[in-house]
């Protein structure tokens, strides 16, 4: 993964600019997305961490113009892939990509699949929605892909209804209909959580070598920093709606330049460390999302917080190259005159 | 699956036998001599008294009763006190009309009410789904013997487009309007049940991967949510479908349907035991085979559903 960074002239096969979610509740305006801007390369795993209600999903639901409207509504922002800005698409010839170019796997499979629809049924469905084979050929093409994610005993498989699976085996299942039609971007949205700690393993082994077979793209979304040490080459660090710091993984763990980045790192256990210290927490809650604070939105829960900090949000800056961070003190952690601490 | 269905036929035993129970008392307590209705005004003490000797009924209760059950056994239901002529044939001369209507009535509040539910789910508050929602109020608010009245005066007398009452020659014309009315309320029932649980369904993650994996919005409303709504809408049509099919007394009275809800209605004001009895005990078996084909329907629409005894693949 380390080499994808380095050739730095490599592809962008979906840019992300300036994009904002908004939902019109009647409590407020949640503003679940707010300026988010990333770009996913071709053949790299982009990982994007944040805590719950960060964003992290509806950035990748609206990708797939899955928002409800209303009450979601995209106020702002560009979705290129493939020379075309996908929030300009109508939804008739948006459909032509979800599951075709651009495949999602959700967090929960227990829940994803139709229960009254067999295995079978469903993952012939995604083939014959894009591809114009004949049944037969696409019920061929179904146990092929039940081969490839690992799923055994295909034939008689292919008949089970979905309540039938195991966790796991519903999760390779609906990779297999994500990669029905060798999808160029796969979304995988917190794939492995509602898993045990050893199918989590094995799945992402399985999207990862898919991954690498057909040369597409992913953008693993998690609140799991271990998960994005082991398969992602860069990460895209979320923070109440916003991008707070984007940078190869390497930069991440080792140089960050962000509190709230550094905060998250502190808060995980390493079994590597030779003298025991208690794990460090970030102290407080993230802010609603509706009555956000003015300034950093990040301002009242860190400790290196200055004045100005709670007085406008900082912009996201390239500190050095493809590392961008949104801190007012960035700089300082990166000349070390601030210690990380 | 084949234990299941065996096991659900012989519970129908006890319910045959509470039912009778509670009926032949009921009977019982009424004070009307059953002797004294077939006979003509006036008619001697012995020749009374001879009647009920031949009719037993002049044993005790529990004697009759016995008597009743060995004679139901054998599929007979008695002779009608009234009519004098064998409650089986009246049954059979009047259940097939109640049946038929109850049919029309069943696919006019399929057709209409799923298609309403799903329309004013789809379209959640927009014109469509508040015009369903109020029609549908109103439809659950209106008497049915006003809804039909009404229809018989607008329709019948005025306009002459339809015809007023009774079944004629049982062509399609004489079923619309009663058919209408017995299917009115239950119309509404069933646009509201398909509305809210189309919403409820619409709302799951499925759904989400529905669309996820470019289908178009039709066959996801169409296929992957309507056939998880429709569990619910199959039990209440199911169970209306007994319903009507005993007869809807007071649609058949008005439209002078010739079915077995008014033979009943009109059996109870003569105080005729058997055609009474008959009729429930009929209306009970038909009520039980219903609700039994509404649980194998369960076991096609979701394969979640085991039947005792077997899987849901033995289907």
């Amino acid at each position: 993964m380390e080499n994808n960074v380095s050739k730095s002239v490599v592809e962008n096969i979906l840019e992300v600019k300036n994009l904002r979610t908004y939902f019109y509740t009647d409590n407020g305006i949640v503003k679940a997305v707010d300026g988010v801007n990333f770009n996913l390369k071709k053949g790299e795993t982009l990982g994007i961490v944040g805590e719950t209600g960060s964003g992290k999903s509806i950035t990748a639901l609206t990708i797939l113009g899955l928002i409800t409207i209303p009450p979601g509504k995209i106020e702002s922002g560009e979705i290129i892939f493939d020379g075309q800005d996908l929030l300009k698409l109508k939804i008739n010839n948006l459909k032509h990509f979800r599951g075709n170019r651009i495949s999602m796997i959700f967090q929960d499979p227990m829940t994803s699949l139709n229960p009254v629809f067999t295995i079978g049924n469903q993952l012939i469905e995604s083939i014959l929605t894009h591809q114009k084979i004949s049944k037969k050929e696409a019920y061929q093409k179904a146990l092929d892909l039940l081969d490839m994610v690992g799923i055994s005993d295909k034939k008689r498989r292919m008949k089970s209804y979905p309540h039938e699976f195991s966790g796991g085996m519903r999760q390779r299942a609906m990779i297999a209909m994500a990669i029905a039609n060798s999808p160029s971007i796969l979304i995988a949205d917190e794939p492995t959580t509602a898993l045990d700690v050893t199918i989590q393993a094995q799945i992402l082994e399985l999207i990862d070598n898919l991954k690498n077979k057909t040369n597409s793209s992913v953008i693993l979304i998690t609140h799991d920093l271990g998960v994005i040490a082991k398969y992602a080459s860069r990460v895209m660090v979320m923070y109440a709606g916003k991008p707070v710091e984007f940078a190869s993984i390497n930069d991440i763990f080792y140089n960050s330049i962000h509190p709230y980045t550094l905060g998250l790192i502190g808060s995980v256990s390493k079994l590597n460390e030779e003298k025991k210290e208690r794990l460090k927490p970030i102290k407080g809650t993230p802010p609603s999302l509706i009555d956000l604070p003015k300034g950093c939105t990040f301002a009242p829960r860190c400790k290196y917080a200055i004045k100005i900090c709670k007085e406008s949000f900082p912009p996201s800056i390239e500190e050095e190259s493809g590392h961008f961070a949104a801190c007012f003190r960035a700089k300082e952690f990166l000349n070390k005159s601030l210690s990380r601490d | 699956m084949f234990y299941y269905i065996l096991k659900r036929i012989l519970q129908i035993i006890p319910v045959i036998i509470g039912i009778t129970i509670l009926l032949f008392v009921l009977m019982y307590i009424i004070p009307e001599d059953p002797a004294r209705l077939i006979l003509e005004k006036g008619a001697t003490p012995q020749a009374l008294q001879n009647l009920r000797e031949k009719m037993g009924i002049d044993k005790p209760i529990y004697v009759q009763y016995w008597r009743y059950i060995k004679q139901l056994a054998k599929g007979d239901l008695g002779t009608s006190y009234r009519y004098r002529r064998s409650v089986n044939s009246i049954l059979a001369e009047h259940y097939p009309n109640s049946i038929k209507l109850a049919f029309a009535a069943i696919i006019i509040e399929t057709i209409i009410g799923i298609l309403a539910g799903i329309i004013s789910a789809v379209r959640k508050y927009s014109f469509l789904d508040v015009l369903v929602t109020i029609s549908t109020t109103i439809l659950v608010c209106i008497p049915v013997y006003w809804l039909g009245m009404l229809l018989q005066i607008g329709l019948g007398l005025k306009l002459h487009w339809l015809p007023m009452s009774g079944m004629g020659d049982g062509s399609i014309k004489y079923y619309i309007l009663p058919a209408i009315t017995l299917a009115s309320v239950s119309t509404a029932f069933v646009a509201r049940i398909t509305r809210s649980t189309m919403l409820d369904v619409l709302s799951n993650d499925y759904i989400r991967t529905a669309y996820a994996k470019g289908l178009s919005n039709n066959s996801v409303i169409y296929k992957h949510a309507l056939k998880n709504a429709l569990i619910p809408v199959v039990t209440y049509i199911g169970i209306d479908l007994g319903t009507l099919m005993g007869g809807a007394i007071l649609t058949e009275t008005i439209f002078a349907w010739p079915g077995v809800g008014r033979t009943i209605y009109l059996a109870i004001l003569q105080r005729d035991a058997p055609v009474v009895i008959g009729g429930t005990i009929i209306l009970v078996l038909i009520f039980v085979f219903l609700n039994l084909i509404v649980d194998i329907i369960y076991a096609f629409l979701d394969p979640r559903i085991r039947l005792e005894g077997g899987s849901s693949l033995d289907l």
